[in-house]
């Protein structure tokens, strides 16, 4: 039987019904397996979760420890049963945690990519290519004019501004999942020691990726410290929304910073009123979708989550069946990883 | 290359007209000459040519990259030279790359059949930034929120002069001005330009409000009609070995080669202001006084579209100009003269001079606040005029817009109410927004395009409109969005005129969105008929 006729999209999410579950619902369900802890995939109510150690502690982080009823840790790579479906979770390379899923029923492999990445993120493994029938790929980036630059690249352009403007306060939004402390690895990579500031937003998960034994280095909350001026010149990490209300102003001297894969384009970075774009995303860029619908060569690729015209028509072009997948809750601008 | 991509690129992203200013001081400081003068050149907007056509940029780019896949991206970056910069698909860079002054003598220099080329190995050595400066340079589509008045401030406190030092020389001096720069760093003297035709900065006129009608007393000022033409400058001298004539529009561009019946009849050493019409009468003349049989704005932009005009086209449309000042006669400047007395100057050589296709414009005469009023009304029924002119006669020939000397009171708008057709991403910091308009008029059961308006609306209205596209969005052509006709905008214009272009037949002069009527239904917004009414004659 074709996976078009058992999995659905509805106004919920992602629903395979001879498993009756559903992957990353947007409303509260019975049973959900949750690709990662992004907030348009993974929220707060179920009954019964599925998914990562990680992320099942990114989700209690973010919405307590009831977020859900029951919830069951899964071993990348082991099967899971649901009545006659097999699922299977795999790396995704996207966020800490993140993970791709397989689902095989009726003779047919269908993979869920969640949100993923091809380039090295120290956070999280790589993102592993799974022969599949069905692949359902994000295409957050999915036009030829987003090629992502090297991070260090981008890292460099903070360090270089942060030696040019030694008096001005460096306020870098950045997701408070992922990019927050993916900026902070990268900077501490190009040999950047002294103490990064955090918005309020950031420091649970920033806790909790150090609990993760990931080493982000010395980290002072904004809040600590006393006198502000003391800013100056240094490095502050707080989530893009904060970037222009009123708590940056308490900041001296600021140079507005931005971390996401939007930078590329001009007109995104100045809408924000931002002075120094750094192009960082957690996301695939144009050739790596490519290359990753090539490595995994499936019959069909649906796309969904973000714009699934471009890479439809280029799948296609390639030689895949391709259809768009409309899936409810995806907000480019909301969302975490982007 | 470098140096100036990531000077634009900066510029791109500060805030500020101190910040901006500083970043361009720094570059004219540390560039070398010539490339500092082609930067400012390209930021000021005085580039002569264009290295390459946007025509060239699309060929080289459709050749290479999926025309579908084209389009997709254009529309979703929203502006042509981003896309191409980021779809370039080929990079083998060089450093350091050539100089800002190499690239521009390549493209001076090549043949129209190799300029694809070239262009398409500049971008292959290029960084997206650089490419994107390289396209934005090439098609003098610079903008970088500097404006050319900007740029000369900048120049003089650079140099430490008087920024109207600057003015004055502005126009006599060339890109890559290389003179004006040494000389502003103190290591030459002065640029000559007594004996050089060259554009004199206008003057420009504020839009008149009530306490200044309430204000008017006859003596204190000269009345004028608005004309409905184009402002233009036209600066003679033929009293000398090689005589030069020129004929500028209001910001300063030649435009003498699409008026060669004007240029060719005047003779003299002066430099005139007025009003650029076609006139019937032109060439019958005997002394500037004569009543000049004045054609529409629409017959003149019939001359304005041709470079290189046809004898049987100079002589159906001859143009003519009706002078209302004058800034130099004889070699003597006459702008720090009051306007009475330039005016005195103006009447009397004219007179005498009786130069074809020169025409006095007349002053009007209201002796209260009232009758200035009633003057206006009078005035704006003739549908060729668009209103009047109010001058101070004591004022000086100050370039820049002086205040409290000069006003201008323009015929009222005129307003239709339309329906919103189609929608187009705008450009820059709109390109996320559906912010250009097409909307079209009834006839009969059928919408047609009249128009299109991307300014009038606030930016929350905006918000709305591009909200309000999104959720109406019919059909697509390319970055064209076909909309629901459903949206009735209120269209002010300052005129219309009949169009062979437009389906409709007519064209709107000046079309800004008035009001948005969220209220109104489709049916009942105006027909065809009712704007053709509204055609002056
Ligand atoms: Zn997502
Ligand atoms: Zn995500």
């Amino acid at each position: 039987m074709h996976p078009s006729s058992w999995l659905e999209v509805n106004d919920i999410g992602l629903y395979c019904k001879p498993g009756d579950f559903y992957i990353d619902p947007m409303n509260v369900v019975h049973t959900a397996l949750i690709t990662h802890g992004h907030a348009d995939h993974a929220r707060a109510g179920h009954h019964t979760v599925y998914a990562s150690r990680e992320t099942l502690a990114i989700m209690q982080t973010r919405y307590g420890e009831d977020m859900a009823d029951t919830q069951s840790e899964i071993e990348l790579g082991c099967g899971l049963q649901f009545n006659d479906v097999t699922v299977t979770f795999f790396p995704a390379g996207h966020i800490l945690g993140s993970t791709q899923i397989l689902i095989e029923y009726a003779g047919y492999r269908v993979v869920v990519s969640g949100d993923y990445k091809r380039r090295h993120d120290p956070t999280c493994p790589p993102f592993e290519v799974v022969p599949c029938d069905i692949f359902i790929s994000e295409a957050t980036f999915g036009l030829p004019v987003f090629t992502h630059p090297p991070i260090e690249n981008e890292i460099n352009k903070l360090l270089h501004s942060v030696r040019v403007f030694p008096n001005r306060c460096h306020l870098v939004g950045a997701y408070a999942l992922g990019k927050c402390q993916r900026v902070i690895l990268a900077l501490r990579d190009a040999g950047y020691s002294k103490p990064i500031y955090l918005h309020g937003a950031q420091l649970k998960l920033c806790d909790l990726y150090q609990q993760f034994d990931i080493d982000l280095g010395e980290l002072i909350p904004v809040s600590e410290v006393k006198d502000k001026t003391e800013l100056e010149g240094e490095i502050v990490i707080a989530p893009p929304s904060a970037l222009a209300d009123r708590w940056s102003r308490s900041l001296p001297n600021v140079r507005t910073v931005m971390a996401s894969g939007w930078m590329q384009i001009r007109a995104r970075a100045k809408q924000r009123n931002v002075e120094l774009p750094l192009i960082i995303s957690d996301h695939c860029d144009w050739p790596e979708l490519l290359q990753t619908i090539k490595e995994v060569s499936p019959k069909e690729v649906w796309v969904t989550h973000g714009r699934e015209d471009a890479l439809m028509y280029q799948a296609q072009k390639m030689g895949f069946k391709a259809r768009a997948l409309s899936l409810v809750g995806y907000d480019e601008d909301e969302q975490g990883g982007s | 290359m470098e140096a100036f991509s990531h000077l634009l690129e900066q510029l791109y992203y500060t805030a500020g007209t101190n910040a901006k200013a500083q970043l361009i001081r720094d570059y004219i400081a540390t560039a070398p000459d010539p490339d500092r003068g082609w930067a400012i050149a390209a930021m000021a907007g005085t580039l002569r040519f264009d290295f390459f056509k946007r025509n060239t940029v699309k060929k080289l780019i459709t050749s290479r990259i999926d025309p579908e896949l084209f389009a997709m991206s254009y529309d979703y970056v929203g502006e042509v030279s981003e896309t191409v910069a980021h779809l370039w698909p080929e990079y083998t860079p060089i450093k350091p790359l050539p100089t800002l002054s190499c690239i521009v003598d390549d493209f001076a220099s090549t043949s129209k059949q190799k300029v694809s080329a070239t262009l398409a190995s500049y971008l292959s050595m290029m960084t997206p930034p650089q490419r994107w400066a390289l396209l934005k340079l090439g098609t003098r589509g610079l903008r970088v929120g500097v404006s050319a008045r900007s740029i000369k401030q900048i120049l003089a406190d650079y140099g430490n002069k008087d920024v109207k030092e600057i003015e004055t020389l502005w126009h006599a001096v060339k890109p890559p001005y290389i003179d004006l720069l040494q000389w502003l760093e103190g290591k030459v003297d002065k640029p000559d330009i007594k004996n050089a035709v060259t554009f004199h900065p206008v003057m420009l006129s504020h839009p008149i409000e009530t306490k200044d009608i309430d204000g008017f007393s006859p003596n204190t000022w000269q009345i004028e009609h608005k004309y409905d033409g184009i402002r233009v400058q036209l600066a003679v001298n033929t009293q000398k070995v090689e005589p030069e004539k020129a004929l500028y529009s209001r910001t300063g561009d030649d435009i003498s080669h699409a008026f060669p019946d004007l240029l060719e009849c005047v003779t003299g050493n002066m430099v005139l202001d007025g009003e650029l019409l076609v006139i019937h009468n032109a060439k019958c003349i005997q002394d500037g006084m004569q009543t000049p049989e004045v054609d529409t704005f629409n017959a003149l932009q019939q001359r304005l579209n041709k470079k290189k005009p046809t004898k049987a086209l100079l002589e159906s449309l001859p143009v003519g100009l009706i002078v209302y000042d004058i800034l130099s006669l004889n070699g003597e400047s006459l702008t720090a003269c009051s306007l009475r007395t330039r005016r005195n100057k103006l009447e009397r050589w004219l007179s005498l001079a009786a130069i074809p296709r020169l025409f006095l414009s007349p002053t009007l005469r209201a002796d209260s606040p009232d009758a200035l009023r009633e003057l206006h009304k009078t005035v704006c029924e003739d549908r060729a005029v668009e209103g009047l002119m109010v001058k101070r006669r004591e004022s000086t020939y100050t370039p820049g817009r002086p205040k409290g000397q000069w006003f201008k009171w323009k015929r009222d708008a005129l307003t239709v109410d339309a329906v919103m057709m189609y929608a187009q991403r705008g450009h820059g910091k709109r390109s996320s927004f559906y912010s250009d308009y097409t909307f079209g008029a009834w006839e009969g059961d059928q919408l047609l395009p009249i128009g299109k308006a991307y300014s009038g609306f606030t930016d929350e209205e905006l918000k709305k409109l591009d909200n309000w596209v999104r959720r109406n969005a019919v059909g697509r052509f390319g970055p064209v969005r076909e909309v629901k006709k459903a949206l009735v905008l209120e269209v002010a214009f300052d005129a219309v005129h009949p169009s062979n272009r437009h389906k409709s037949g007519v064209a709107l002069r000046f079309p800004r969105i008035h009001r948005i009527r969220w209220d109104k239904p489709a049916t009942e917004a105006d027909t065809l008929d009712t704007i053709k009414e509204l055609i002056e004659h």
